[in-house]
């Protein structure tokens, strides 16, 4: 196997991950201390290292919410397909989104029947797109959190400055402290210790964490997506949890600052404006999200084609709320495996390529 | 939601570098950070880079991953 | 001869029959071909005979270090030499879509022409048929293969048991990364070429050589050699347990990987070849697939183990994951 990938490889070494599986095991108590890891990428992460058992018996992680394909309303899929399949409108976006489910169907579905859809790999490449064909309107479907949402905002700016008329966005992009707090403050959900994703503290800071921490009194270390960084920021959570403390601390301190990055902070505020939003299987969380400025109002698809997206309450036999809030773990879902596949699933969290669900389910050991 | 990568600068030019990862090379946009050289680690997600990397924080940290791994094999905890 | 393909090329008359004569003749001259009857004639055949057919329609048709043509003949050949059988002729179907350069289809037949040059294979048949603009992507190409068993080789999953090892004679994802970067669409630029190779010469020695070792072997095409061995642990109802550190991936192919979240488990080959072998010739068979030009990089990559079918994984980070059937085509993801 290649190993010469430069601070890639490095975080990889599995003599360290041994040390530091064995550093947690020591420090962990007689319980399981139950920690959830916020971000869906660490979800994968942790999954696909195989780190969880490596974990049994020490630490329970739950994951969260961030995972933006899980929390995507399904009425934004469904008015993403009706721009497509009733304005004639040809649809940009990442490829997280394609199978996703939304009241009857998908964009892969649709597709399918004739709905066209473009993979992009970067939202600047729907700019280029629309601009290469002039009468053709193009929608990018901006879905992320706050590691996306200044790439989303620098599309938008681009299009603006280069007058390019047919480019918009259909938004969906949610913040993450916010969600954050409505964990930390559910009892039921009782997490001791918050591993907080990695690329979103770099454009939000580390210090954006403090507010929970204090507030809650939860531990938050920021950490990386490599193996060694993943465990590592466990350990210093129990450690924190051992001296008793509740503090922000930074694993990720190669690429994450504690004030983040403010030039991509002050496109965030140009582009977006924040605001209520719904998150599937959560509900409306206030001040989570951030939709498009007035000022931006060409590009923003609700406006331009007067199509709002609507959130709906879910379908109730689908768990993927209480999974997303790590009241659940996915295999206590009565359609887990069953009902709700990857290849037929029923929620978000098994369909999204980082979704909760779908990781026990590919990764899991089974 | 949070896929991004550390890239080498190879090149720069009117708010675009070429980056290079394990022999592979994007353009990406420079929209979101200022003053990046030649030689320099960026993290890239989406097409942007999102910030530099520190080689020295790097180095701390992959001193710690030592440290670490050293104290486990010679018995210490 | 005209510069593109016309409707009229592919209507039996005049224009087809220089359209073979002028043009394919000149790529594919064999004695059997040659006579350009409606069947070739094979002649007596003692042997085994094993039987393939596959349909190509890769976009781009040319793509760093291979094309539709060498596609062609190298699919057809290693389903055949994966089942321990020698090709001895293929068939070769082209599908045309009206419009299509000449000169398009005179490289794919270069191509063609070869590999089957390299793998010992005269094309001995063929047809040509030309669709309308619009209805085709430009060239199809359909194949059959007839092979002769070697030395009465038979892959034969219920002989898997725990102790025999996982073998892979390369380095996984260059094919599919390799058309992908071809595609220009996701403004890549990677010194990838496609692995597409014969691998007659690579596998069939090993059999007689190696005779009561080597029990199953599959080309981990589409889906990749995660999708294969799933294939392979359900038909032998084996468990399978491969080691993350020792998969062979070259570093150009991981940067891709890494910038568009793919995993190369999953990503197409067309010259790499997964062998399931005895655990004490494992060592024996790499060394001797290693000195070959496409097994350079063979390695073990895991081995069977008792327990319950399928397949699992001991990471980098010292853990065990599942390698399972992955839904669809992986897509460039942000998550």
């Amino acid at each position: 196997m290649n190993r010469g990938m430069k601070y890639i490889d490095d975080f990889r070494d599995p003599a360290t991950a041994k040390a530091l599986v064995e550093r947690i095991r020591r420090d962990a108590g007689d319980a399981p201390v139950r920690l959830m890891e916020v971000c869906g990428t660490h979800t994968v992460a942790i999954a696909r290292g195989g780190i969880r058992p490596l974990l049994s018996g020490s630490v329970t992680m739950l994951s969260g919410p961030g995972c933006p394909v899980c929390v995507t309303p399904d009425g934004y899929i469904d008015a993403a397909i009706a721009l497509g399949t009733e304005r004639g409108v040809l649809l940009a976006s990442f490829g997280d989104m394609l199978r996703v489910p939304g009241k009857s169907s998908s964009l892969e579905k649709e597709k399918g029947a004739g709905l066209e859809v473009r993979v992009v790999y970067s939202p600047l490449d729907a700019v280029t797109l629309a601009a290469a064909m002039p009468d053709r309107e193009v929608v990018f479907l901006g879905v992320g959190f706050e590691t996306t949402a200044p790439a989303i905002g620098g599309a938008i700016k681009t299009a603006s400055v280069r007058e390019v008329g047919n480019f918009s966005v259909l938004s969906s992009v949610r913040t993450i402290p916010e969600a954050m707090g409505v964990l930390a403050a559910d009892p039921e959900v009782r997490i001791e210790g918050f591993l907080c994703p990695a690329h979103v503290s770099v454009v939000i800071g580390t210090d954006a964490y403090r507010p929970v921490a204090r507030r809650y009194g939860i531990p938050c270390v920021v950490a990386g997506f490599e193996p060694l960084d993943i465990l590592l920021g466990i350990s210093m959570l129990l450690r924190q949890k051992k001296e008793g403390v509740a503090r922000v601390e930074n694993e990720y301190s190669r690429v994450a600052t504690a004030t983040g990055n403010r030039k991509a902070q002050d496109l965030i505020r140009d582009v977006f404006v924040p605001c209520d939003t719904g998150w599937r299987g959560i509900g409306v969380i206030p001040g989570s999200g951030l939709r498009i400025a007035d000022r931006y109002a060409s590009f923003d698809a609700e406006v331009k084609f007067g199509a709002p997206v609507v959130f709906a309450p879910e379908r109730t036999a689908c768990r993927c709320g209480d999974v997303l809030k790590g009241k659940i773990l996915p295999v206590d879902c009565p359609l887990f495996g069953k009902a709700c596949v990857p290849e037929e699933p029923y929620g978000p969290c098994m369909v999204s390529s980082e979704g909760s669900c779908a990781a026990y389910y590919k990764y899991g050991v089974l | 939601m949070c896929l991004a990568v550390p890239a080498k600068i190879m090149e720069t030019g009117d708010g675009a570098a070429v980056v290079e990862l394990g022999g592979v090379r994007r353009e990406i946009s420079l929209m979101l950070i200022d003053d990046v050289s030649v030689g320099e680690w960026v993290i890239v997600h989406a097409g942007f880079a999102i910030e530099k990397l520190s080689e020295e924080e790097a180095e701390q940290t992959l001193a710690l991953f030592r440290e670490i791994a050293e104290a486990d094999s010679s018995g210490d905890s | 001869m005209h510069d593109r393909i016309l409707l009229s090329h592919g209507e039996g008359g005049k224009r087809t029959r220089d359209l073979i004569a002028k043009v394919i003749a000149r790529y594919f001259d064999n004695p059997v071909l040659s006579p350009f009857l409606d069947a070739g004639l094979l002649g007596r055949i003692e042997g085994e005979i094993a039987f393939t057919t596959d349909g190509y329609v890769v976009t781009p048709p040319f793509f760093p270090g291979g094309d539709i043509g060498r596609l062609a003949v190298c699919g057809t050949v290693n389903d055949l030499a994966v089942c321990g059988a020698k090709a001895v002729a293929m068939s070769c179907g082209l599908i045309l879509e009206e419009g299509l350069p000449l000169d398009t289809l005179e490289r794919a037949l270069a191509g063609m022409r070869d590999a089957a040059k390299e793998a010992g294979v005269p094309i001995a048949c063929g047809d040509t048929k030309v669709v309308e603009r619009g209805k085709g992507d430009g060239i199809f190409i359909t194949t059959a293969g007839v092979g002769v068993s070697v030395d009465g080789w038979r892959p034969a999953p219920p002989e898997i048991r725990p102790g025999d090892r996982i073998l892979l004679t390369g380095t996984m994802g260059d094919h599919q990364v390799a058309v992908l970067i071809a595609r220009q669409n996701l403004a890549i630029e990677a010194p990838v070429l496609s692995d597409v190779a014969p691998l007659s010469g690579l596998l069939l020695p090993l059999l007689p050589r190696f005779a009561g070792k080597v029990r199953f072997m599959r080309d981990p095409t589409r889906g990749g050699v995660g999708v294969t061995l799933n294939e392979m642990a359900s038909a032998a109802n084996a468990r399978f347990v491969l080691d993350e550190a020792r998969l062979p991936v070259r570093e150009s192919v991981r940067g891709v990987c890494e910038i568009l979240g793919f995993d190369p488990l999953y990503l197409a080959n067309e010259g790499k070849a997964v062998l399931i072998v005895a655990g004490d010739a494992a060592d024996a068979i790499v060394a001797v697939l290693r000195e070959h030009p496409y097994g350079r990089e063979a390695a073990v990559i895991g081995e069977v183990a008792p327990g319950a079918a399928g397949v699992r994984m001991r990471t980098l980070a010292g853990g065990v994951r599942a390698v399972d059937y992955p839904v669809g085509d992986q897509l460039p993801r942000i998550c």
